[in-house]
Parts: C-alpha cells; structure tokens; sequence
C-alpha cells in the first residue's frame, strides 16, 4: 500500500467529487420537480390520469440507468435532427447535460414511486378534517396532504439520494471526469487500482456521511410532534429531546 | 487498444509469475512442436473465421517463420487479459498477437525483436482543416481511448486539447461521427480499418503519423535466449527474402514493418 500515491491522487479526485456532487444536486433538484405531478397523478383513483405515470416509472425502474444514458447521450446524437437542430444540439452535444437530463428523468421515476406511497399513506383523518373545514382540493393537496408526504417519504428519499451518488459514477462511462472517471483516468497514469481507487471509496463515504447526517437532521426536525413532549424547562427548545 | 492492454496484463502476470515458474520446468517436453498463443479477436491481425479457422496478419507471419525455422507449429487460441499468465504457465511456448512491447510486459516476459510497427495518427472530418502542433490544435477537442499510448501521447504533447477519454475506441468513432469532437487519436491501423467501413466514408487521416515507435513483438518466458534468437533470426530472414513484403501487401497497401 503506497501513501503516498494516494495523497497525490487526492487533489484532482476531489476536483472529480465536485462534478459528482454537482451531477447529484442537479439531477436530486430535477428529480423532485418531476416526481410531485408524477406522484399526484399516480396516487389519483382515475386510471386514464394514472397510466401514463405509471409507463414512465415502469420504463424507468425497468430498464438500467447505464442503457439510459448510452441512448441519451449515443443515442440521441444518431439522429440528424437533433445534431442539426440549432437549440437542442448545444445542449445535447455537452455530456454534461445528457448526464443531468438522463438522471432526473431516472431519479424522477423512484420519487414519484417513493412519492406515491407516501401521498396514500397520510391518515384520511386529516384529509377528511381539512375536506370539513372547507378546503378545496387543490389547497387540501398544497397545505396537508403533500407537506405530510414529504415528511413520511424523507427517510427513502434519502436513499435514493445515496443511490443516485453512487449511480453518478456512470457519468464516467461518457466522458466526464466525476470521481470514478478522475480515479480511472488517474491509474491509467500511475497504474495504482487499489490505492487509487480505495482513496475514491473513502470520498463517496465522506459524501455519504454528510448526507446521511444532513437528513437525519432534518428529519428531526420535521418530526417534533412525534415525539413525547419534553418536561420541565428545557421545554419548546427542540434540542433538548434529543 | 494495445497500449490498454498493458496495465491488466502487467497486474495479472505479476501474481502468476509464481505459479507459472514451477510449472514452466515440466513445459520442455513439447520442444519438438512449438506451440503458439494468440488472441483470435483482433483483425486484421488475427481472428477466427466462421469455420473456426484461425487466420490474419499474425498468423501468417506466425507460419512463415515456423518455416523459416523449420519448426512445427500449432496455435492455441487465448483470451487477451490471460494471454501473458497462460504464456507463463506454459500452456504456449510464444506469443503472436499484435503485443507491444511495453515496460511493464518486459518485467514478465522476454520480447523478440519487432515484427510491426504501431503508428499514432490522426483522424477528423474530410472538410475540416487540422494542423497537428501545439498551436494549432489548442482550443480543439480529441477523443481518445482510455489507458492508451494515444491518451498519453496527447497529455503530454497537446497541453491546450480538450481530451476526451471514452471506454472503448467504438464509442469514441461514435462521437466523432456525431461531431461531438473534432478528431481522434488511436493505433494508425485500428483507424485504417474504421475508415474502410461505411461509418468511416467521410473522414480520413490528417497529418503525419505523430508516434512512431510502438514496437511489436512476439512474446517468450523469460530465460529462453536460444528460442528469442532463433525467432529474430527468422523475422530478418523472412524480411530480407520478401515473404514479409508478400504477407504485408495482403492486408495493407503500405508497409507496417
């Protein structure tokens, strides 16, 4: 085991970590923004509304987000008019963006499922309470049903989280140069797998942790009314029922 | 291709090494038939036609200095990541199948002298204008295969290129045919091959061929001196009578000596 081969890579893999956390946050941010009308549609009673939700997850759960990105990013660029169409070739020509659009799409598909049970597991007690104070739809969708959801989904999403970070690493396979793509680039050079690549590993794990803790902590947060009520004069400060 | 081989084949061959050295001593029996290892699934230089028959460019070079030697010889076919541990183990007495001669091969086995020579070059859009030189490229975008001498050659050569790195050198024609990068750099005759295929109809080669010295090489177990100077011996011999000429001008209208 050589150190210092290590310690040398670590610069330019934490350059690679950057782009990785960029294609995560990105794509987690697209993700949820595609998921929610997913989700609502897919958790509705009318088959016609849930069918076409419904393909799209079935397409994207089924099918691995390596095939994916090759016909995003291969696949796509085949076709002349899309290598000559003046607005969709900037964007498409960059693997930068087939990256991002590939893995919301893909990232999309699990929270609208994730989503989806959580929009059907809200208690109908509160549904119903709001449907009695006079809430429309809409507002009793916007204000309990979603706020709800979110909470019960947040432990999953956190899991796709961390399974979208590690599904990053096929950013690789189309040129960027996340951090498996630095690691792989950087043995070809020093020809050092093991140190190279298990200096990456402690990288995704550092990232990981930040992110388990970072969820955990909202998670808390969003979750005070669960707990028993603290006693005495710690009480109303949410740190001490810790 | 080649020059990625190299860092599996270093790693393998090094935890063989052991193993294979006790075996080797009970290899000499077969010192009549010398039996020779190849890949099969590299053209033109050797493949394996739908008959099963082994046949390209090392193979015929592989018969005539059998020949030359007056030796027999028989092939055994290998794949490319085990091909120097199977050497080592003595399931082959030589390897024939396009190797280059590598730093790191050469603590494994003993090489011959070259039988080919490997070139880098260029290859871009017919209608594009390309000046190869530090100047003239800088700003321009290059694909290349990963853990290639074509990606090390441009790092250290063209420090204001773009490279891009791809899996496999299909993915990296891919991407040119698609214009995502200006030109590409490989193994002159993997590119000669694509540019005889349809997709390759409206690019060619630009420039010179940029490295030159890409030695290949038939491959021996170490301490074989008298078999590695019998194999030169032929190689000079089968270029200087013109059967190498003869071979060459089968698969390439230039010579690749």
């Amino acid at each position: 085991m050589n150190v210092e081969v290590m310690i040398e890579a670590l610069p330019k893999l934490l350059e690679g970590a950057w782009l990785s956390l960029q294609l995560l946050f990105i794509s987690g941010f697209f993700g949820v923004l595609i998921a929610v009308p997913l989700a609502i549609a897919r958790a509705s009673q009318n088959t016609a509304v849930k069918a076409l939700p419904y393909a799209y997850i079935f397409f994207f759960r089924g099918t691995p987000l390596l095939v994916q990105l090759f016909l995003v990013y291969y696949g796509l660029a085949q076709f002349a008019f899309i290598t000559e169409n003046p607005i969709l070739w900037p964007i498409l020509r960059e693997p930068y963006w087939c990256a991002i659009i590939t893995f919301s799409l893909h990232t999309g598909a699990y929270i609208a499922e994730i989503l989806r049970g959580a929009i059907q597991a809200v208690p109908h007690g509160e549904i119903e309470a709001a449907r009695a104070l006079g809430m429309r739809r809409s507002t009793t969708m916007g204000r309990i049903v979603l706020p709800c959801a979110a909470r019960i989904a947040l432990p999953a999403y956190g899991n796709e989280l961390i399974l979208m970070l590690k599904g990053s690493a096929l950013a690789s396979t189309i040129t960027l140069l996340d951090l498996t793509g630095m690691a792989r680039t950087i043995i070809a050079r020093n020809y050092m797998p093991l140190e190279t690549f298990l200096m990456a590993g402690v990288i995704y794990m550092t990232i990981t942790f930040v992110l388990v803790r970072g969820l955990r902590f909202i998670e808390h947060r969003t979750s005070a009314h669960m707990r028993p009520r603290p006693t005495g004069p710690a009480e109303g400060n949410p740190a001490a029922a810790e | 291709m080649i020059g990625l081989r190299s860092t599996a084949i270093a790693l393998t061959a090094t935890i063989s090494l052991a193993a294979a050295t006790a075996v080797s001593a009970g290899a000499a029996w077969a010192q009549d038939t010398l039996r020779i290892g190849t890949e099969g699934a590299y053209p033109p230089f050797n493949m394996v036609d739908a008959d099963g028959n082994l046949h390209g460019f090392d193979i015929d070079i592989a018969n005539a200095l059998c020949a030359e030697m007056e030796r027999e010889c028989t092939f055994v076919i290998q794949d490319w990541d085990g091909i120097i541990p199977g050497l080592l183990a003595g399931k082959y007495d030589a390897i024939v199948a396009s190797m280059s001669v590598t730093e790191e091969r050469k603590q494994a086995v003993d090489f011959t002298n070259k039988y080919w020579t490997n070139k880098l070059q260029f290859v871009a859009p017919k209608d594009a204008e390309l000046d190869i030189s530090p100047e003239g490229m800088a700003g321009k975008t290059v694909g290349a295969q990963r853990a290639t001498i074509s990606a090390q050659w441009v790092e250290e050569n063209l420090p204001d290129v773009e490279i891009k790195l791809y899996d496999t050198q299909e993915n990296a024609y891919l991407d040119l045919a698609s214009g995502r990068i200006d030109a590409i750099i490989a193994d002159m005759l993997v590119n000669y091959e694509w540019l005889q295929s349809e997709a390759g109809a409206d690019f060619e080669f630009k420039g010179e061929p940029v490295f030159e010295n890409d030695l290949i090489a038939i491959a021996l177990r170490k301490g074989n001196e008298d078999l590695v100077a019998d194999f030169n011996a032929a190689i000079d011999a089968i270029v200087e009578d013109g059967t190498y000429a003869e071979i060459n001008a089968k698969y390439f209208p230039f010579s690749i000596y």
